[in-house]
């Protein structure tokens, strides 16, 4: 049984229920007692002094790569786990495509396990879509989902065979979990290293035009809406995918989307001089892009952050640009984006940026979280949302340092993150 | 950094008009070397050069052995093919081990984009990059403005059209970024699946019929036209390529003036350009080659501008 | 002119040495058969174009003149910081068997001098070689010495020789400068 915690004098804010005042929260038995003024915790309680912090539910991260099993040396699930709790994430979502890919209830279990036995962040386990990411069969969904699957995806790749996506959706429904969808026309994107822009043209890269995302997107939506299914589209990165879906929302269709913090605050500019850390895929785009992005984050079009938290080892990064793998680890470094970019120029209100971190994504994946409700799970995250730091990737707590804000000053912290009633991260202010 | 052109050339969009002058005007006296009898001088007596080609290439790396040799360089030919990845030894090692061979010079060609500029950031040899991916070949940008100025004596106001595929080449885009810092007005003309999306906003001219550019152009780059394009889907066939935009004799012949013929090489006669054009009277193809190689001792001779540990040395 | 300048030579006094040298070069000679006259970038191109067209005043007959620019042949290439401008080498013919006389402006340590014979050597084999300086102010760091000199100073590192020639300066003067 973990000690009764009391957060005291924080601004605490909850979304889903209207609640911003200053006050505080008692978690007890692992789950939140109350929120409220003057709350005096029973005997023994520890009590943290949140003031001049946010005290907010649990952030959730439907989208990461946590490398295990088959790539222990870039991360495991315990150092992604903790890496997620640094960042004020209570829990995460694992993508399958782990070496050998998880595609079964087998496979399922040991990241469940493997989660638990991390005791930090929750990690609920995504599954495969197809056996072995390959795009053919249709993986065992139902299994997967009994083992603790939460959705279906095979993130990495796109889902090539529009009928084999047509048959996830109908599948899934059954389950009630979500398709994860990685939109990439495999021919338009062939080859690509960046944005197909100014830019590629100036460095004599291959680019990946916007319409390879596009074409995806607007074929999953209307999959989605003759099958009735739920289908998640995974960091969006262009304005014409916003106006896809807003079109498809327009029409009750059950799509809805993620955006990651990099495709929000960075553009195609930062991979000049070929820096292999502003590679990734779908890769950053114009600044007319970003700001798109912004506004659908804002006005629900887009209806969560997710970080795609992808690790690669510093050998494999560092080589020619053409040749170095896509991803950047994001955990860390997210809720500074977000509030520098997002909050402190007034494009969101803090209370949307919880719910787009916290309760968004843990409504979209079923998850239980994302409220500061009586009986709600003691996920909590406190951060400071006045404090600067500067990004330095030989201090993370991930294993990886993949970043391309190595250097930025950031501004928002967490300070403390809570799970279950635990404490599994804290700063000492 | 006491060479007027910093550590290494990698390009020629961060140069300036002045240094790429300055380049021009020093491969003046190196081409009079060239005519002597004793092709020698000893200039760079007692340096070690490496030509580290990783891509096959007959004529550039001969260019630069000359180049090298007739400023009385050691050289050394190092050859590779493939990615770091299939090859086993990345580019990251291979910069190492140059480097603790303590040589002074490396010229590189490399498939990837970027690789010159990668591996002038991990050693402190002077990088000369003799083509990266589809990303500048300098040195062949520099002697394409050499050998127009050779003939029309002034780039400033000069039309140039640069035929073919454009978006696959690094000698295009030197050419483009050279020409339009010297003040020339610069177009493309080719099938638009072979030139860059959005190429316009680099300030370049865009002609879809060849017939058009060589009414327009003072003179004419043409590309070589690769196989793996027709392949690639890019364009349909060769043959069709050489009937729409081959720059033949008739064309040329149709022109209101006179118009000057360049081609990087080597070429595919009968693709993109037709044998009677490439061997006749408006031909510079053969000036090109002979220029490169002064182009080449001039940009060593100006990269190995001082050491200043010696110059301390010396001092004292 | 600065403050702590000394004219050494006027216009009038180097045209009465450079009469005298045009005289000797071609008493050092034996007469213009063969003579060429080969003068070191820039002010000795510019002085070797004075003395032939003074041998040919006197002798009728103007021997053939060319240049050198010994940049490339400098030993201290490696040491000198950014690349200096290399200018034009150009000899009228086959010196093969010649009569060559190298002309510079001053004479100091040697080390041009000694670049222009190795250039020199580059183009062939002349049958002999001799050396005019305007000036030569001593300071010798290589064994090199001048046949034919217009004026023998002895100056200290510090003090410098300027010469100043009409085509380039404007006027002919030989000046001291202390800086």
């Amino acid at each position: 049984m973990t000690k009764p915690l009391l957060l005291r004098g924080g601004r605490v804010i909850d979304p889903g229920r209207g609640v911003d005042i200053v006050g505080d929260v008692l978690v007890m038995d692992g789950l939140v007692e109350a929120t409220g003024l003057g709350i005096a915790g029973p005997d023994g309680v520890e009590i943290l002094d949140c003031s001049g912090c946010i005290v907010s539910p649990g952030f959730v991260d439907v989208h990461t790569h946590l490398r295990e099993p088959g790539r222990e040396d870039v991360e495991t699930i315990a150092s992604g786990a903790r890496a997620a709790a640094a960042g004020g994430f209570t829990a995460v979502c694992a993508m399958p495509n782990t070496d050998p890919v998880t595609d079964n209830q087998a496979a399922v279990g040991f990241i469940v396990r493997q989660g638990l036995a991390a005791a930090a962040a929750r990690v609920y386990p995504i599954g495969a879509i197809s056996v072995g990411q390959k795009g053919v069969a249709l993986a065992e969904v139902g299994e997967m989902v009994g083992a603790g699957a939460v959705a279906v995806s095979d993130d990495g790749k796109p889902v090539v065979s529009a009928q084999l996506m047509r048959n996830a959706l109908e599948y899934a429904r059954t389950f009630g979990i979500p398709v994860v969808d990685h939109c990439e026309e495999p021919t338009l994107a062939a080859g690509g290293a960046m944005n197909e822009g100014l830019v590629s043209a100036r460095l004599g890269l291959k680019g990946i035009p916007s319409e390879a995302e596009e074409i995806m997107v607007i074929r999953d939506i209307l999959l989605a809406r003759r099958t009735g299914g739920h289908v998640h589209l995974a960091h969006m990165s262009t304005k014409g995918s916003v106006e896809l879906i807003r079109w498809g929302k327009e029409r009750g269709i059950r799509v809805t989307a993620e955006v990651c913090p990099h495709h929000l605050s960075l553009t195609e500019e930062a991979v000049e001089g070929y820096n292999t850390n502003a590679k990734m895929n779908p890769p950053l785009r114009t600044a007319e892009d970003v700001a798109a992005l912004q506004e659908a984050l804002r006005d629900g079009t887009i209806d969560v952050v997710a970080t795609d938290h992808a690790p690669h080892h510093y050998d494999e990064k560092e080589r020619e640009f053409a040749d170095a793998p896509n991803g950047i680890v994001g955990l860390e470094t997210a809720l500074g984006v977000n509030v520098t970019t997002l909050v402190d120029r007034g494009i969101l209100t803090w209370a949307q940026l919880i719910d787009r971190m916290s309760v968004a994504p843990a409504r979209l994946f079923n998850l239980r979280g994302g409220s500061l409700a009586k009986g709600t799970p003691g996920d909590v995250t406190v951060f400071d949302p006045r404090r600067m730091w500067k990004v330095d990737p030989t201090r993370f707590v991930s294993k990886g340092r993949n970043t391309p804000y190595a250097g930025f000053e950031l501004k928002g912290r967490a300070m403390c993150t809570i799970v279950g009633g635990r404490i599994v991260h804290r700063i000492a202010s | 950094m006491t060479s007027a052109l910093g550590k290494d050339l990698l390009g020629l969009e961060p140069l300036s008009a002045e240094q790429i002058r300055l380049i021009l005007d020093t491969a003046e006296p190196f081409k009079e070397i060239s005519e002597r009898a004793i092709k020698k001088v000893p200039a760079l007596r007692g340096s070690t050069i490496v030509n580290l080609f990783f891509e096959p290439s007959t004529r550039t790396r001969v260019s630069f052995e000359f180049a090298e040799k007739r400023l009385s360089a050691d050289t050394v030919n190092v050859s590779s093919s493939g990615s770091s990845v299939s090859k086993g030894e990345t580019l990251v090692d291979t910069a190492r081990n140059l480097e603790a061979m303590r040589i002074d010079m490396v010229v590189m060609r490399h498939g990837a984009s970027g690789a010159a500029q990668f591996l002038a950031e991990r050693i402190e040899s002077n990088v000369i990059n003799a083509g990266d991916g589809t990303h500048e070949h300098p040195t062949q940008g520099l002697l394409d403005l050499l050998t127009l100025r050779d003939h029309f004596k002034e780039l400033k106001g000069l039309r140039v059209c640069i035929c073919g595929d454009v978006l696959h080449s690094r000698v295009a885009r030197s050419n483009i970024w050279g020409l339009q810092k010297m003040g020339a007005e610069v177009a493309v003309c080719g099938p638009r699946s072979l030139l860059p999306y959005g190429i316009e906003e680099f300030g370049v001219q865009v002609f879809d019929r060849i017939e058009a550019a060589i009414e327009w152009a003072q003179a004419l780059n043409v590309l070589r036209l690769q196989l793996e394009r027709m392949t690639a889907g890019y364009i349909p066939s060769l043959r069709e390529y050489n009937r729409v935009f081959g720059v033949t004799a008739d064309r040329v012949a149709r022109a209101s003036k006179e118009l000057l013929i360049l081609h990087p090489g080597p070429m595919n006669r009968g693709v993109e350009i037709d044998s009677n054009v490439a061997d006749g009277p408006h031909s510079v193809i053969l000036n090109q080659v002979t220029n490169g190689v002064a182009i080449r001792m001039a940009v060593l001779y100006l990269l190995a501008g001082g050491r200043p540990e010696l110059a301390e040395a010396a001092k004292g | 002119m600065g403050p702590n300048s000394l004219i050494l030579l006027d216009a009038r006094a180097v045209d009465r040495t450079l009469k005298r040298m045009a005289g000797e070069i071609v008493e050092l000679n034996g007469g213009t058969d063969r003579l060429m006259l080969v003068g070191i970038q820039r002010r000795g191109v510019q002085l070797a174009d004075r003395l032939a067209q003074l041998i040919g005043e006197r002798e009728g007959d103007a021997p053939p003149r060319g240049a050198l620019d010994i940049t490339l042949y400098r030993d201290d290439l490696q040491t000198v910081g950014p690349r200096p401008v290399v200018g034009k080498t150009e000899l009228p013919r086959d010196i093969d068997g010649a009569q060559v006389i190298i002309v510079d402006d001053v004479l100091y340590t040697g080390r041009t001098v000694r670049a222009a014979l190795d250039e020199l050597a580059d183009f062939g084999r002349p049958a002999r070689i001799a050396l005019a300086v305007l000036v030569d102010r001593g300071g010798r760091e290589l064994p090199i010495h001048a046949d034919i000199v217009g004026k023998r100073v002895d100056l200290p590192k510090d003090q410098r020789v300027d010469v100043l020639v009409h085509s380039l300066d404007g006027k002919d003067a030989v000046i001291l400068v202390t800086p």
